[in-house]
């Protein structure tokens, strides 16, 4: 039996542990804030400055000296263009060399330094890839300062967060499940194509987005490859009246990109362009959130019937 | 079943008995570590045989030898011999394509493991993967195997909803069905009932019992009153050795060995 005294003894002990549990949560709450509030507040500013200057014809103007008639839509043509370039390489490679990781290769020395070195490419700067895309696309295999070379640049780098995503997404499928479809006789390939894929695919699918959503507002390695500052005319259009109706013609094309096109107005002296510039920051914030949301929306609809 | 047999000896030499496979001289290595020890047994056609002993003592890893599981993780090595009867094939031979192995030998899991796909792909999966596209084939198969696993009847009006939607031990008979649609040779349980409730035990033990006239099963249980429920022929493995192999009665009221004695009557393990 316990008397009293040592029951208030027990009481106080556990009072003065709890306190920790109350100053790491203020200091949590705090850390949380500064990352939250310097975001909304960029956001605020971004939305009370640039929201009076969005209008159709922003959406729909080419850049021009004179700030009121500019707009983006070489910008946000170029960025569309260019995005569809990326995901195209960057998808089925990304996707391609995570299966190969973790489905098919042997576990050695080498398979263990390759795993290294893509974890470590997600770390390397930006700019690094550009000059790599400067000299291999732009230079060596003739593609010139286009939308292709700046596609390839971005594609290689979200290649690691692509690979990264989809070994991620491999793994949370339980072994009893690849071991399931194996013990029936299903070959690696079938056990790839009707089970890892399909269990896989939200993972995966976020993981594209989530790499998309940050080529989308990359800069220095499109600035490295050449992309134009000032650019009053569209690229040829992908589609044609005559037979095979597609062209890609655009590939080739000289661009520019949304961030450039920021870039660009915030580096004027007029008060005008900027304001212009917070309009242009807006679209593309919003075009990330986009993405980002879509990302949740999606893993969370395919992830519904997966109970594991 | 009445038994005269013999000490020591690998053969289950009850009169009826067929063999349907042959272990001669088995060693099983993860790396360096040896987990199965010059095992030699014969594998009664259209019985039950349970593997019992304690934990670690192998009968997970014997068993999993039956349909090269192994071959799916590196540094696994196999020693010796399984032949497959009757076209006397030894399945663990290097020039014996494994995909080729599980498709003769089907296997059970511990836990529950349906792919999510419908109850009707679960079962279905099996014989798409052997190519058959034919859709009333594809029926005829699924609702048979769907009999054999006695799910038929509390599944026919809900084949295209998600295995999911299914209790626990409905899953493992789904899973049960999802290896009977192909017409396995032997079918292998690794403690099928560890994560059901005992009614769902229940069924699964009655339908193991009703399964044997069609196929030879090998089952791994630590629960030894289920092998003595189940089978008709237990062996007993103790650190990666087959200790003593007979049939369940002798097992159970006779057994020849100390050690298994020792374990059937729980004094360890």
């Amino acid at each position: 039996m316990r008397d009293d005294k040592d029951l208030s003894e027990i009481r106080s002990i556990i009072a003065r542990h709890k306190l920790w549990d109350l100053i790491f949560m203020i200091i949590g709450v705090f850390a949380l804030m500064i990352a939250v509030l310097t975001f909304m507040a960029l956001f605020a500013h971004m939305l009370i400055e640039g929201m009076p200057r969005l209008s159709w014809d922003f959406f729909t103007s080419f850049p021009s000296r004179r700030p009121g008639s500019a707009g983006i839509l070489s910008a946000w043509v170029g960025t569309t263009l260019v995005m569809l370039v990326t995901a195209a390489a960057a998808v089925p490679m990304g996707i391609g060399a995570g299966i190969y990781l973790e489905e098919y290769a042997a576990k050695n020395i080498i398979t263990e330094i390759i795993e290294i070195n893509v974890t470590n490419l997600a770390g390397v700067p930006s700019i690094i890839y550009g000059l790599l895309a400067l000299s291999l696309f732009v230079h060596q295999f003739g593609f010139g300062q286009s939308i292709l070379s700046a596609g390839l640049a971005l594609a290689l780098l979200i290649l690691p967060i692509v690979i990264v995503a989809t070994r991620e997404a491999i793994r949370a499928i339980p072994v009893v499940i690849r071991e399931g479809a194996y013990a029936l006789g299903a070959t690696r390939w079938q056990t790839v194509s009707d089970h890892i894929l399909p269990y896989s695919a939200a993972g995966i699918l976020t993981g594209v987005i989530i790499g998309l959503a940050r080529a989308i507002g990359e800069t220095a390695p499109v600035i490295t490859i050449g992309a134009l500052t000032f650019i009053a005319f569209l690229p040829p259009s992908p589609f044609q009246d005559e037979f095979p109706f597609l062209s890609f013609e655009w590939l080739m094309a000289p661009f520019t990109v949304m961030p450039i096109q920021m870039f660009n107005w915030v580096s004027r002296p007029e008060a005008e362009f900027q304001i212009n510039a917070a309009a242009a920051g807006l679209v593309l914030v919003v075009m990330t959130l986009t993405m980002n949301g879509l990302a949740i929306y999606l893993r969370y609809r395919m992830r519904k019937n997966l109970k594991w | 079943m009445v038994s005269d047999f013999p000490a020591d000896n690998p053969r289950a030499d009850a009169p009826d008995a067929r063999y349907k496979s042959e272990v001669r001289n088995l060693s099983f290595y993860y790396g360096a570590f040896s987990a199965l020890k010059n095992i030699n047994m014969m594998l009664p056609e259209k019985r039950v045989t349970a593997l019992i002993g304690p934990s670690g003592c192998g009968k997970s890893t014997f068993l999993r030898c039956f349909n090269r599981m192994h071959d799916l993780y590196p540094g696994n090595r196999y020693v010796g011999e399984i032949i497959l009867h009757p076209d006397d094939v030894n399945i663990l031979s290097r020039d014996v394509d494994p995909i080729e192995v599980r498709m003769r030998i089907s296997m059970v899991f511990q836990k529950p493991n349906p792919f999510p796909k419908s109850i009707y792909e679960n079962v279905a999966y099996g014989l798409r993967v052997r190519g058959v596209r034919q859709r009333a084939k594809l029926d005829e198969k699924v609702e048979e195997a769907l009999r054999d696993a006695a799910l038929w009847d509390e599944v026919k009006d809900r084949l295209n909803q998600l295995a999911y939607n299914l209790s626990g031990g409905q899953q493992q008979r789904l899973c049960i069905a999802r290896a009977l649609a192909t017409d396995p040779e032997i079918l292998l349980f690794d403690e099928p009932t560890s994560a059901l409730d005992p009614i769902a035990t229940a069924s699964i033990e009655e339908l193991i019992t009703d399964l044997k006239d069609k196929v030879t099963i090998l089952i791994v249980t630590h629960n030894m009153q289920q092998a003595a429920r189940v089978s008709d022929f237990t062996a007993y493995m103790y650190l990666g050795e087959l200790i003593e192999f007979d049939v369940t009665d002798t097992i159970f009221i006779k057994p020849k060995h100390k050690q298994t004695e020792d374990y059937i009557t729980g004094r360890f393990g």
